[in-house]
């Protein structure tokens, strides 16, 4: 693709606020086809999502999870990889999250704290791992392997849940519940000691542990050596081997890390609400992970934003699944697919278009 | 000794009947792919194709009308595909996860819209179903040793689609290598400058090879939810587009190879459901969790050791620019 001749503002507002716009005019006219209206559909939304203090908190709370899922992918795809098992490696560092908390739950919270994020990370990168070694060192289509190794995750997540880790006496498959001193302080707990009343939300103190990731993967990837040697091997790994890079190595470090990140969505949704370890609870956030790296274009300020719109999609949701009872919570995920599919895959629809458009008048600006 | 024998036929002939949506759908990547159209998108036609299949065929009570709606649904996302990275150059893949996420979200609206069980279809009465066909004589030979059981319970008594698609396998091998259409189809994802300026169109060609897929997708469905099963059930395809996707890719791209790949995937599944529950010596009995994800586990390994070096057609996934 030539250098784009477009002014900033249009490549980065423009471009991805019409592809937006169109993936929800197509959102729409499925509503409309089953007989919903679809201007009450995205009010309903909009009023569940921002329209009172507690929807906001839970809007945040679902970007949480996706901040986390979209650095993972982002910072895969800085290397060209496609990672599309951030569903598996969240599940897998939901694992090392739940084993830290049930096992070391008698440590004080400033000790835990950290052991959850290693164990998380750990667990997750884990999960990541082999994929991306056959992947640099044999050659096996990452997206195939990562996919399959959510089946795989999904298989043992339940063997353990429902074997080993289950609550003695409990038929459910869950482990037993965390110790208090685990759970990750809720925002309206903590504002509440500074004297400042919110409204009671999910939303807790892993928001902030999101915000930091985004500020460590931006340095990550454009401050450091590693993050410079892959991304040349994503652009150009045959020139990147002419430049003494090892291929291998890159991939390696960029899945490691895209695993750790995806791994850490427990945090929020495991020490922050559940306060155990139950089946399915990634819930497709790692999914989503891939709209929001594609939305976000790749860098952390555009990750949080699309996390955050993805979030409002998810409280809002469920705000018209409840009002229109023709319309189910998988709408969400339909358009979800429309984001991706025009946001993603059709990116470069209105481009030409535009282009004529602005550089016709570049050109008689300079006449 | 007659024990194994049954034993052995029955597996088999579970293999084959499972094999039927894996060879249809790795056929589609196969086609698409030798045109150099990535397909990640094969789970998510043939989950449209499911469900079309089993809402049409429950509404009309006819599966022909069925089968036909599902091709129709299918090769219309083939062609939102196409428009995509055909037209517009956008990523292959992303544009397949993004088909697959849309109809793994629109099939259970819609079904829940239409029938308010859980996003499923009601269950097809057996004449808006493929039943199975019992050959001439099927009954006749069974007593005959060793052939009859075969003939009887491994060629008949399966469904109509499954006998097509073994039909169809010679036959996209022969459009393929030998006809003229294969020739081009095949020089488009090897070397579109040629074909261009052989004066063919490459955009076109490309069409027709993602429409080809959707077609076999649309069948692949189709028997999910009205041959191999009784209805529409929610993600039904469960990962069989991604399985034959792999399949594709260890058969390199070769119609004969990807069969048998197809054959191995159907045969892990036929073995998964017999292992369950049975006590094997040594090991004891296996947890089905870890007997459920043996088709996953195998597909892993097959790419990672047994492949050898895999050459993909050579401009597989890289969109065409036609110079100005």
């Amino acid at each position: 693709m030539a250098q784009s001749k477009l002014p900033g503002w249009v490549n980065a507002g423009l471009i991805p606020a019409l592809n937006l716009l169109t993936a929800f005019f197509v959102s729409g006219l499925v509503i409309l086809a089953m007989g919903e209206n679809p201007i009450d559909a995205f009010g309903y939304l909009i009023y569940g999502a921002f329209g009172y203090e507690q929807a906001i908190g839970y809007t945040l709370f679902y970007a949480t999870n996706f901040v986390f899922t979209g650095l993972a992918v982002a910072v895969a795809f800085h290397c060209y990889l496609f990672n599309i098992g951030g569903e598996g490696q969240a599940y897998i560092g939901g694992l090392g999250i739940g084993l830290v908390c049930l096992y070391l739950g008698d440590l004080p919270f400033w000790a835990i704290l950290p052991l959850t994020v290693i164990g998380g990370a750990l667990f997750g990168a884990a999960w990541a791992a082999i994929p991306a070694y056959l992947q640099a060192k044999r050659g096996s289509h990452i997206v195939i392997t990562t996919i399959m190794f959510n089946f795989i995750g999904s298989s043992v997540m339940t063997f353990l849940l429902v074997e080993w880790l289950k609550k003695p006496g409990s038929q459910l498959p869950e482990t037993s519940h965390f110790p208090d001193q685990t759970w990750m302080p809720k925002m309206w707990e903590l504002a509440e000691k500074f004297g400042i009343k919110m409204a009671h939300s999910p939303l807790n103190l892993s928001l902030i542990i999101a915000l930091l990731c985004c500020v460590g993967v931006w340095f990550f990837i454009w401050r450091t050596r590693w993050g410079y040697e892959m991304r040349a091997v994503g652009r150009n790994p045959d020139a990147a081997v002419y430049g003494g890079i090892s291929p291998a190595k890159s991939i390696m470090i960029a899945m490691l890390i895209s695993g750790g990140l995806a791994g850490l969505v427990g945090l929020n949704e495991l020490m922050g609400v559940q306060h155990r370890v139950i089946i399915n609870f990634t819930n497709g956030y790692g999914f989503v992970g891939i709209a929001i790296a594609l939305m976000g274009r790749n860098h952390p300020v555009g990750i949080f934003f699309a996390a955050l719109l993805m979030g409002a999609l998810f409280q809002g949701g469920s705000e018209v699944a409840f009002e229109m009872p023709n319309i189910t919570r998988d709408m969400i995920w339909t358009i979800q697919g429309f984001v991706i599919l025009f946001t993603g895959a059709l990116e470069h629809m209105y481009r030409s278009r535009l282009e004529k458009i602005f550089i016709r008048k570049d050109a008689e600006g300079t006449v | 000794m007659n024990d194994i024998l049954m034993h052995l036929v029955l597996v088999a002939d579970a293999t084959v009947r499972m094999s039927t949506p894996l060879i249809l759908a790795a056929l589609a990547g196969l086609c698409s792919e030798r045109a150099a159209v990535i397909d990640i998108g094969l789970e998510g036609k043939m989950l449209g194709g499911a469900f079309v299949a089993g809402t049409v065929s429950y509404m009309t009570g006819s599966v022909w009308l069925g089968l036909m709606a599902a091709i129709v649904a299918s090769v219309l996302l083939a062609l939102l595909h196409g428009f995509a990275c055909i037209t517009h150059r956008g990523n292959q893949v992303v544009s397949g996860m993004a088909i697959n996420i849309v109809v793994a979200g629109l099939a259970p609206t819609l079904g829940h819209a239409l029938f308010h069980i859980n996003g499923d279809t009601p269950s097809l009465p057996a004449s808006a179903r493929f039943m199975s066909i019992t050959l001439p004589g099927a009954d006749f030979f069974r007593d005959v040793p060793l052939l009859g059981p075969l003939y009887s319970e491994l060629i008949s008594g399966h469904n109509l689609l499954t006998y097509l698609t073994f039909a169809l396998i010679p036959f996209v091998a022969w459009m393929l290598y030998k006809t003229r259409f294969g020739l081009r189809l095949r020089a488009v994802g090897e070397n579109p400058e040629a074909v261009d300026t052989a004066g063919i169109s490459v955009e076109w060609l490309r069409y027709r090879a993602v429409m080809i897929a959707g077609v076999l997708c649309g069948i692949a469905g189709a028997s999910l939810s009205t041959a191999l099963g009784a209805s529409f059930i929610r993600d039904m395809t469960a990962g069989k587009g991604y399985l034959a996707l792999a399949a594709m890719i260890f058969g390199k791209w070769k119609p004969k190879l990807t069969v048998i790949a197809c054959l191995l995937f159907a045969f892990t599944d036929a073995l998964q459901a017999r292992l369950q529950g049975v006590e094997l010596p040594i090991v004891g009995e296996i947890p089905v969790q870890f007997i459920i994800m043996l088709p996953y586990v195998m597909t892993v390994i097959l790419l990672a050791g047994f492949v050898g070096k895999v050459v993909a057609p050579k401009a597989d996934g890289i969109p065409y620019v036609k110079e100005r």
